[in-house]
């Protein structure tokens, strides 16, 4: 069952015919206490729109290459998919800038990509390969960039980090702004309360993201939470909820939130709307709480590549046929990816005892057993 | 039967303690360290205000330096950051809200985006809200980023151990709790100068750290300090007092009882007993430990934690394992028993001088 809270596609309005830029209406946003002037439309010029969606593509790709890698038993362990959502991430970084701060929860792949790892280095990480983005040791989960603190395995844990970074932000007066994302399920955990909180009391420059994919695990979020509306549970740090299966919407309204926060006013909650496609997890199947029909329906009228496609074309931004060679550009990167992941060279041995401290040198970490030892390299 | 026993000690303290008094007084009498000619001059100090003064000089010469945690702003329950907020301005001293999960992880971001953090959890007792921040996340953020990461930044005070009327949750000594977690390091200081040193390091050492401060030495323990910026290594053991009979390992507050068990051992005994405060208890300093005990034959580990798990386990292990052969007794532990920490028992639950003392008859009379 699809909620009719996930907002009306909005139909682009041409009102010039430029072919290198286009004007859209925007989606209205709710807002909980929040003083903040909107835009109401969107201008999408032609190279911004060839990059996102091409951005959109390569994630889309790259997860279904994922999920084909594991079925094949060459990624084990946990991976969490990404499709659905590429609008959020695509979006919210091109509403900030690539110096701002993102921390993230599990499901990291598509803001790893727009963080700038390649797909080879993100299917490297994947398949545990000396060629990921992490050198393999932290798998699907934690994918670092010099401002991505990292995808984490802890449910909200990252949340209080992200509030600790804004605030490092504001006290170094550096102008950047954090972005911490969490999921609807997580929204429920106590330490994003905290999180909040803190931020508030410090005017820290956190955007509270709740990527709202409205299943926490397998359980819905009307049945997860007593008050599903997340913009509003910051309470008195102000809300935005945004639709995120709209990148220009996700976009415009990033830049908009993260202007305030700039100008000194403190951190925000955000509840950005999407879906995903697979299930939570490689184990779930993701069709036993929610029917096929619902996911149909879903990828057939909010999906946010095709609304990102019909902007295109309808703002005569770009043609079909361009489209198609992108698409298959897209599917040319990702199978070098996949290529790569597969061949790169499993880590050594060594590497098991290492980076474990910044200093013991040469120290002994004990092994399987009381008699295998490795030599600990900062 | 403990009761019994009590008693007994009682009426080795000469017959003037009454029961009541025994309750209240201190287990253990502080003996101040002598300080290091070579550091130049000193001030008498005691303990939170040598933590304050080491807060100090690492806020003066880090100004990236900050230091956050429920009611610091005005000096904290145990007055050590006192006046470091009217120096240093509510920008880089402030308080937080009671929400100990939501501190820690403040912290490690903090740290992660290159400020240093120096964090305080009122009482180590409190610090279970945010175990997981500093197990999955602190712990872990430079490992699981290849190297990538890291909130080496942090440091985390808590005030640790027996405060003789603390009960169940002022009392704790969590220790190895963090010790079984690679990636973090775990300190305890045995008094004034130490702290100093210690927690300087702490602040200064490039991983997460966690400084627990015996809080029973916050007031009682006062020495001369030395007054320039010094430190004192981590993960190096400090040997207190050589002997060549019994080794005996202990660490914050216990180390003072030690010192007085093994001046006992000496003249009551005749018993050569070596002191050696580890300091550091993860990654702590095996090779000093081993050295003493193949040289003893006999040790014995204590700590005011429970008995089962606590890190004397780990410690026992690690000795047998290296020192096999040079052994002569099994290895001793003495400790807090496996019960919540009591109100009412607590001499009873402590390792004081004459359960420590009776132990090392026990090593020394071992067939």
């Amino acid at each position: 069952m699809l909620r009719q809270s996930l907002c009306k596609l909005t139909r682009p309005v041409l009102t010039r015919g430029l072919a290198n830029e286009a004007t859209f209406d925007l989606p209205e946003c709710k807002l909980h206490r929040f003083d903040i002037t909107l835009p109401k439309t969107a201008t999408l010029t032609r190279d911004d729109g060839l990059k996102y969606f091409k951005d959109m593509t390569v994630i889309r790709r790259m997860e279904t290459a994922a999920n084909a890698m594991y079925k094949a038993k060459e990624i084990r362990g946990f991976l969490h998919l990404y499709s659905g959502q590429e609008a959020v991430c695509v979006g919210m970084e091109a509403g900030i800038t690539p110096t701002d701060s993102i921390i993230t929860a599990y499901r990291d792949h598509g803001w790893a990509y727009t963080r700038g790892l390649s797909p080879s280095s993100i299917l490297a990480e994947l398949t545990g390969r000396s060629g990921g983005c992490q050198k393999g040791k932290g798998g699907s989960m934690h994918m670092y960039t010099e401002t991505l603190f990292g995808g984490n395995g802890i449910v909200g844990a990252q949340v209080p980090v992200g509030a600790g970074i804004a605030f490092a932000h504001s006290y170094k007066e550096d102008g950047k702004v954090c972005i911490a994302l969490y999921g609807d399920g997580a929204a429920n955990q106590g330490q994003i309360f905290e999180a909040f909180n803190l931020a508030a009391l410090f005017k820290s420059p956190c955007m509270f993201t709740c990527e709202n994919n409205h299943y926490g695990m397998g359980t819905s979020d009307v049945r997860a939470a007593a008050n599903p509306h997340y913009y509003t549970r910051g309470d008195a740090v102000p809300g935005i909820k945004i639709d995120g299966m709209n990148v220009l919407a996700v976009r415009d309204f990033t830049k908009a939130v993260t202007d305030w926060m700039r100008a000194g006013n403190g951190p925000v909650v955000a509840e950005v709307e999407t879906y995903r496609y697979y299930g939570h997890s490689m184990s779930d199947p993701g069709t036993s709480y929610r029917t096929r029909d619902e996911v149909q329906e879903v990828r057939k009228t909010k999906d946010p590549i095709t609304q990102l496609k019909s902007f295109l074309l309808e703002g005569e931004l770009a043609t079909n046929e361009e489209l198609k060679e992108i698409e298959k550009e897209c599917r040319q990167i990702v199978d070098e990816g996949v290529d790569f992941a597969r061949t790169s060279p499993e880590l050594e041995v060594h590497e098991m005892f290492n980076t474990i401290y910044m200093d013991m040198d040469g120290a002994r970490i004990r092994g399987a057993d009381a008699t295998t030892y490795g030599i600990h390299s900062p | 039967m403990l009761c019994r026993k009590l008693l007994g000690r009682c009426a080795l303290r000469k017959g003037e303690v009454t029961l009541q008094n025994v309750r209240t007084a201190a287990h253990f009498t502080y003996l101040p360290q002598t300080p290091n000619p070579a550091l130049g001059d000193t001030t008498k100090l005691n303990m939170f205000q040598s933590i304050n003064n080491a807060m100090d000089i690492a806020m003066e010469k880090d100004s990236s330096a900050v230091l956050f945690g429920e009611d610091v702003a005005f000096g904290g329950v145990f007055r050590c950051s006192l006046g470091l907020q009217d120096k240093y301005g509510s920008a880089r001293v402030f308080n937080t809200p009671l929400t100990e999960q939501g501190i820690i992880g403040f912290g490690i971001g903090v740290a992660a985006a290159g400020t240093t953090a120096i964090a305080e959890i009122q009482f180590a007792d409190y610090i279970f809200p945010g175990f997981d921040q500093l197990v999955n996340e602190a712990a872990k953020y430079r490992y699981r980023s290849g190297n990538e990461y890291n909130c080496g930044g942090l440091t985390v005070r808590a005030p640790w151990g027996a405060v003789g009327h603390g009960a169940l949750y002022h009392s704790q000594s969590p220790e190895a709790f963090f010790a079984h977690c690679p990636g973090l390091k775990v300190v305890i200081p045995r008094g004034p100068t130490q702290a100093k040193g210690l927690l300087l390091s702490c602040i200064r050492d490039q991983n997460p750290c966690i400084f627990f401060e015996p809080k029973i030495l916050y007031r009682i323990a006062a020495e001369e300090v030395p007054v320039t910026d010094y430190t004192i290594p981590l993960s190096q053991a400090e040997v207190l007092r050589e002997g060549s009979d019994v080794t005996m390992i202990g660490w914050g507050t216990v180390v003072h009882v030690l010192l007085e068990v093994a001046q006992m051992a000496h003249d009551e005994l005749g018993v050569s007993c070596e002191v050696i405060d580890l300091q550091t208890i993860m990654p702590y300093d095996s090779e000093t430990i081993e050295k003493s005990v193949k040289k003893t034959g006999k040790a014995m580990v204590v700590h005011e934690a429970p008995l089962t798990q606590g890190f004397g386990a780990e410690l026992a292990a690690r000795l047998q394992e290296e020192c096999f052969l040079h052994l002569e007794a099994p290895i001793q532990r003495v400790t807090g028993w496996d019960t919540p920490f009591p109100y009412i028992y607590e001499p009873f639950y402590l390792p004081d001088k004459w359960r420590c003392f009776d132990t090392v008859k026990k090593l020394v009379d071992y067939m």
